[in-house]
């Protein structure tokens, strides 16, 4: 057996996770052409590399299909329950960062932490008969939010990508997103909640903690582990 | 784990028996038997409770028919088949699977069998409750479950009563079974929590729109100005008093045996005449449960009991504890609804609703239960 080590498939994140590895001596890369899915380890015996979408490492890492995976801390608390339970933190890697928060349209004035939407969607609802639209991807995250402060008389409603434009678009009043530097949501005439923040997250190296071993695996990860300075 | 789930098809006989025989006992003392689906219509359940039911629910889908849901619960179908036509009053009882969704623990049951019977009777609300209450009793003797019991219209009397705008109230009132939400606006009310510092300055702003981007969305203008003329509104009201304040903090903090709750409970009430009738209401159950043979010196009473998890009861709560188990949930539970029918009396042409009153009861935890005494005795 080997140990196996999931990383994003493709992108910035890709290249960024590629060269971490690669400050500590741990070569990545593709095994052969641009397209290919297959990865090379050098620098290190043991050691498997698999491509795979940031959005899938969370379950590869719970069912124990991968022993190591690099992801976004949005996408394990958002696929994973009791995350912490069933994989372990290792390090931060220090890009990739992003914020969850929630925003809504700058033109509502009167509307600037949780209080505020919650009364703004209590009386929204009594005039559209509807509850107030969030647009979001982070369904869980959001709901678990929403529901520790107390907010009501809102919905989430799934967006995929484009988040930003479902309220000019009038398929939400509000939404739920990733942003780096706001920039996007400033441009679609957003503003972020001051009491919005749903969570910090960054590229981040988990460890499964229901991944079968063997011995020699064993070995092979406590290495690999030490010369990433991370154990 | 839970009976019924990865157990031998001996020991899911056993429950199913025990799911029957409870329901027959029920149907023994005047319930009709009824079936209800297992798909709900998801929408019904969203207006309800909100998001937060899709935590707690399964959600499935088709093309034709939209969201569905698996059955949390009997009480909302039962309702809903009572208000399209039932004949008054009635009495229902139903056993049959409910799902819940589980994201927190996963030692919890996300699928078990529920024996339960409702009461649809305006003539003796006491009587209803003290009726349902020895039903449950009674099914679940011999197990050696403690009651505990509660009154939420106790809390939304007192709510409904304070002395300030009816906009305060409502907001009080729809954050009833939040208790962290309603704490801040009382706070707020009050005048004890700090006002945020972006609130002021919009409230002093002469141009609140002055920093707002252009018009978008759904939400109209004339909304976020309703809005800001509500918060103005709100800013000249004077304080909810440290009085009244105080006594809603004696109510949260009843907690005794029945007698001795309703005497606290009426002297909090000279001083807060609006729960008056809520704790005569109180008086005439516990006069009706002693009717019915219930000890009710040693029934434990709580003011706020069930507040953060049995949002739908408006009335009287109770539930049924494994007291040497305190890792199983409730054995049995139920309470009063008066407002969830008149929600659900709306579509059916019944806005006025109908007082009803209800219990349910796990047989998975009664022949769990059961095996353990059997097999200590």
């Amino acid at each position: 057996m080997t140990v196996k080590l999931g990383v994003p498939s493709k992108g910035r994140l890709m290249e960024k996770t590629f060269d971490w590895f690669g400050e500590r001596g741990i070569e990545l890369g593709r095994a052969g052409s641009e397209r290919e899915y297959a990865g090379r380890v050098g620098g290190v015996e043991g050691v498997e590399l698999v491509l795979l979408s940031a959005g899938e490492i969370p379950r590869d890492l719970a069912e124990g299909r991968i022993h190591l995976g690099v992801t976004g801390t949005d996408l394990v608390q958002e696929k994973l329950a009791s995350w912490d339970l069933r994989v372990e933190m290792l390090a931060e890697l220090g890009f990739g960062h992003a914020d969850l928060v929630l925003a809504v349209p700058s033109c509502w004035a009167d509307v600037d932490v949780l209080d505020d939407l919650d009364a703004a969607a209590a009386a929204f609802r009594d005039r559209h008969g509807f509850r107030l639209r969030i647009a979001t991807k982070y369904h869980r995250l959001v709901r678990d939010f929403l529901r520790d402060r107390g907010v009501a008389d809102y919905q989430l409603v799934d967006s995929q990508g484009a988040t930003e434009g479902t309220v000019k678009n009038e398929t939400a009043e509000a939404i739920a997103d990733i942003t780096s530097t706001g920039e996007t949501l400033r441009a679609n005439h957003l503003k972020i909640m001051a009491d919005g923040l749903i969570l910090k997250s960054q590229a981040t190296l988990y460890r499964s903690r229901s991944a079968a071993m063997t011995d020699a695996d064993r070995a092979v990860l406590s290495g690999l582990l030490e010369r990433l300075a991370v154990d | 784990m839970a009976v019924w789930q990865g157990h031998s098809p001996e020991l899911r006989a056993q429950v199913r028996a025990c799911a029957a025989r409870l329901r027959d006992g029920f149907a023994a003392s005047g319930a009709v038997p009824v079936e209800c689906p297992i798909l709900l219509p998801a929408a019904t359940l969203l207006d309800l409770y909100g998001e937060d039911i899709r935590g707690r629910a399964y959600v499935t889908s088709d093309a034709l028919r939209g969201e569905q849901m698996m059955r949390p619960d009997f009480t909302v179908p039962v309702v809903q088949m009572h208000m399209n036509g039932g004949a008054e009053p009635a009495r229902y009882t139903y056993a049959g699977e409910v799902f819940r969704r589980q994201e927190e623990d996963e030692a919890r049951a996300n699928e078990y069998l529920q024996a339960g019977v409702e009461i649809f009777d305006g003539a003796d609300p006491a009587g209803a409750d003290a009726e349902v209450f020895a039903l449950i009793r009674a099914a679940t003797a011999g197990l050696s479950l403690r009651a505990a019991t509660g009154d939420i219209g106790i809390l939304m009397a007192a709510v409904g009563g304070l002395q300030t705008s009816e906009a305060r109230k409502a907001a009080l009132m729809r954050h009833i079974w939040r208790p962290r939400r309603f704490r801040s606006l009382l706070d707020r009310f009050a005048g004890r929590a700090e006002v945020p510092p972006t609130r002021a300055a919009l409230l002093a702003a002469a141009d609140p729109f002055a920093a707002a981007g252009p018009q978008l969305g759904l939400r109209s203008r004339e909304e976020v100005e309703i809005r800001i003329a509500a918060l103005k509104a709100d800013a000249d009201t004077p304080p909810v008093s440290d009085r009244e304040v105080a006594l809603i903090d004696a109510i949260l903090a009843v907690r005794e045996t029945l007698p001795f709750a309703l005497e606290h409970l009426r002297d909090i009430a000279v001083d807060m005449p609006s729960i008056s009738s809520a704790v005569e209401g109180l008086a005439a159950r516990a006069q009706a449960l002693e009717t019915r043979g219930v000890d009710i010196a040693a029934l434990d009473f709580e003011a706020a009991y069930g507040r953060t998890h049995m949002e739908y009861y408006d009335g009287f709560v109770f539930g049924f504890y494994a007291e040497a188990r305190p890792d199983l949930p409730p054995v049995a539970s139920g309470g009063r609804y008066d407002a969830l029918t008149r929600v659900l009396g709306r579509s059916a042409g019944r806005p006025e609703g109908i007082p009803a009153v209800g219990g349910v009861v796990r047989p998975g935890l009664v022949v769990e239960l059961g095996a353990q005494i059997g097999g200590e005795s």
